[in-house]
């Protein structure tokens, strides 16, 4: 119970959309398939359906890391007037 | 091309180098980081809950990204083009997904002792019969996925020429798969999941080296990616004689799109279900390990992607197999020279092997805590838990070798098919348990009955040219029209049937069962934590031992 014996913290913090929207992301991008399904343009020969989702492992990736830190910077805020 | 039934002497040379090579790693892996107390199934299932960032990143590549995998996403493509390529969004979705609860289950399972999902979701729910019926179907969904390991196996040893012809004596053509079974068996036995992580950095390491080599070698042979799609374009418009319909196509139709969606999204749901995923992921030394693993698996991901390509190349290279099985093994065999074969081959041989053992110990967990112990002696000991443990990873890897020696091959991937359909039923009892205690236990429970059995029936009411049940894992999504994910559809009916009977029963005031957690058992770190979270000061002379 720290989080809610700390009293000032609300649950939804603008720091927690963003992560909250980092993970979705990829959600939107890969289930709205209609967006990705041409094979135009090529890359190095490879069409467009396929190195798109490819490019989007990185993407994702990415959001996933920047979740991450953002999520350690939430929490040592959190748990900043804790003893340690 | 070479002749198939000749046996390929260099390729059976270094594929046997390596698989002794694990072989013995397996054996010692015992000593890995050895504890003192052996009997406990913390040590013998979970590693002693000690591994690191690296360890757990190659075990859970290693568990995830089977053999099966290796041969099915590219026989899949080769098959029929887009629709196979859904492994890349799946595993691109998985890791955003597990961010969110993955840490959850690690901490509340680390505070009470918790060894698989069952015995989260007893202690959770305060339900026997909930508890069985999530660890009854993690272990019939992974019955089969065993299975199909071995199918990957055989699949190798067919194109070395060792499978033996139709004319060969069962016995021997058989021997080579009973052979790797036995090893397998025997070092899971005595080493538990220590045998697979150790044996993972093997699998992965060769893994890569082959994927890097093949998706630049091969496309240099065959004349650039530009070449590779074109003779696959062509090859897909063509008329397959048993549909009267082209074979596949190089980007999904709007038909499609909803499958390859669903498809994408159930499974992504599906794969931290399954019970070697969630021994991977507790045996891992703290909840920042698997925050970080979530942001370096994918890596995995892209590897995926690149080896699904392998199944397009293995068209343009002109290969011709009746078993789409066999379609990547015999692109090696045929581009490679015999000792990169070789290595190609024991990276997919070895690859079957991690995940049987993890699965197996997965499976032997269930049976251990969440029948044996809590039905059949509940007074069990640490020894005692573990020694039936070990037992039943045997019986589970005998009765997964008897399924594919006597079954035909088909019998396996339909069981695995319907395995992924029943498994993402024990998601809302699960996920929905880590963040809310709102559900009524036997709302659940009726839940997963409905999704199990709408999707065990439309599963086989699916007809394919080739079968007449279980033909495939799609069907009309009721009331939407489309063509979906069986099991996405089963799982929305289950939560919408968990959800109102958790409105009925709570108006009725049934029961609510004794809930064992507290709300900051979810968010609990490793014990006896420092500031920096690598420095836990009861894993340090372990790790430090272990280290060399």
């Amino acid at each position: 119970m720290s989080e809610a014996t700390q009293g000032k913290q609300p649950t939804i913090t603008p720091l927690r959309v963003v992560i909250a929207l980092c993970l979705f992301a990829p959600f939107v991008a890969m289930l709205w398939v209609s967006s990705y399904a041409k094979a135009e343009p090529l890359f190095a020969g490879i069409p467009f359906f396929y190195w798109y989702q490819m490019l989007w492992v990185l993407i994702s990736t990415a959001l996933t890391m920047i979740a991450y830190k953002l999520w350690q910077l939430d929490q040592r805020a959190r748990k900043g007037g804790d003893a340690r | 091309m070479k002749d198939v039934t000749g046996v390929n002497g260099v390729a059976l040379a270094v594929f046997v180098f390596f698989f002794v090579a694990v072989t013995v790693m397996g054996f010692l892996a015992a000593r890995w980081r050895k504890a003192e107390n052996e009997n406990s199934l913390d040590e013998w299932g979970l590693g002693g809950r000690s591994f690191g960032t690296w360890v757990t990143w190659f075990l859970l590549g290693g568990d995830l990204y089977t053999a099966y995998t290796f041969v099915a996403v590219p026989a899949a493509i080769y098959a029929a083009g887009a629709a196979g390529f859904f492994a890349v969004p799946y595993t691109i979705l998985v890791y955003p997904l597990i961010f969110t609860f993955l840490p959850r289950l690690w901490s509340v399972s680390h505070k009470h002792g918790y060894v698989t999902t069952s015995d989260f979701v007893r202690g959770r729910f305060g339900s026997k019969g909930l508890s069985l019926a999530v660890a009854v179907t993690g272990i019939l969904a992974t019955m089969p996925y065993i299975a199909l390991q071995l199918v990957g196996i055989q699949a190798v040893l067919d194109v070395m020429g060792v499978g033996g012809g139709e004319t060969t004596h069962w016995f021997v053509k058989d021997l080579p798969l009973l052979i790797a079974f036995g090893v397998l068996a025997a070092y899971t036995y005595s080493s538990g999941l220590r045998a697979p992580a150790l044996i993972a950095f093997v699998k992965d390491t060769l893994i890569y080296i082959v994927i890097a080599v093949a998706i630049i070698y091969i496309p240099i042979k065959l004349g650039g990616f530009d070449e590779i799609f074109a003779k696959a374009g062509e090859a897909y418009a063509q008329t397959n004689p048993a549909t009267g319909k082209p074979r596949g196509t190089l980007v999904p139709g709007e038909a499609g799109q909803w499958t390859y969606a669903t498809l994408a999204l159930g499974s992504a749901l599906a794969l931290f279900m399954y019970p070697h995923s969630i021994t991977a992921t507790l045996s891992s030394r703290s909840r920042e390990v698997i925050r970080r693993n979530t942001t370096i698996l994918p890596l995995y991901s892209l590897m995926l992607g690149l080896l699904a390509l392998l199944g397009f190349m293995a068209i343009a290279a002109g290969i011709q197999v009746k078993n789409g099985q066999l379609a990547i093994p015999q692109l090696f065999e045929t581009m490679f020279p015999d000792w990169f074969a070789g290595v190609a081959f024991a990276a997919i041989g070895i690859g079957a092997l991690v995940p049987a053992a993890i699965m197996s110990i997965a499976a032997a967990n269930l049976f251990t805590r969440n029948i044996y112990k809590d039905f059949i002696k509940p007074d069990a000991t640490p020894a005692q838990e573990t020694k039936v443990s070990k037992l039943v990873s045997l019986l589970v890897k005998v009765g997964a070798l008897a399924f594919v020696l006597t079954m035909d091959k088909t019998v396996a991937i339909n069981f695995q098919l319907l395995g992924g359909i029943w498994i993402l039923q024990t998601f809302p009892a699960l996920v929905g348990g880590l963040f809310t205690r709102w559900f009524h236990r036997w709302a659940l429970l009726a839940g997963w009955a409905v999704g199990m059995v709408y999707g065990t029936v439309a599963a086989y009411g699916v007809a394919s040219p080739t079968q007449k049940h279980f033909g495939g894992s799609s069907a009309e999504i009721p009331g939407i029209g489309e063509i979906g994910y069986i099991g996405l559809t089963a799982f929305v009916l289950n939560v919408v049937v968990t959800v109102v009977l958790t409105f009925v029963l709570k108006a009725l005031k049934a029961p609510e069962g004794i809930d064992e957690t507290s709300p900051s058992d979810y968010t609990a770190d490793a014990p006896a934590r420092t500031a920096k979270p690598d420095t836990d000061p009861q894993a340090d002379p372990k790790v430090g031992a272990g280290a060399h």
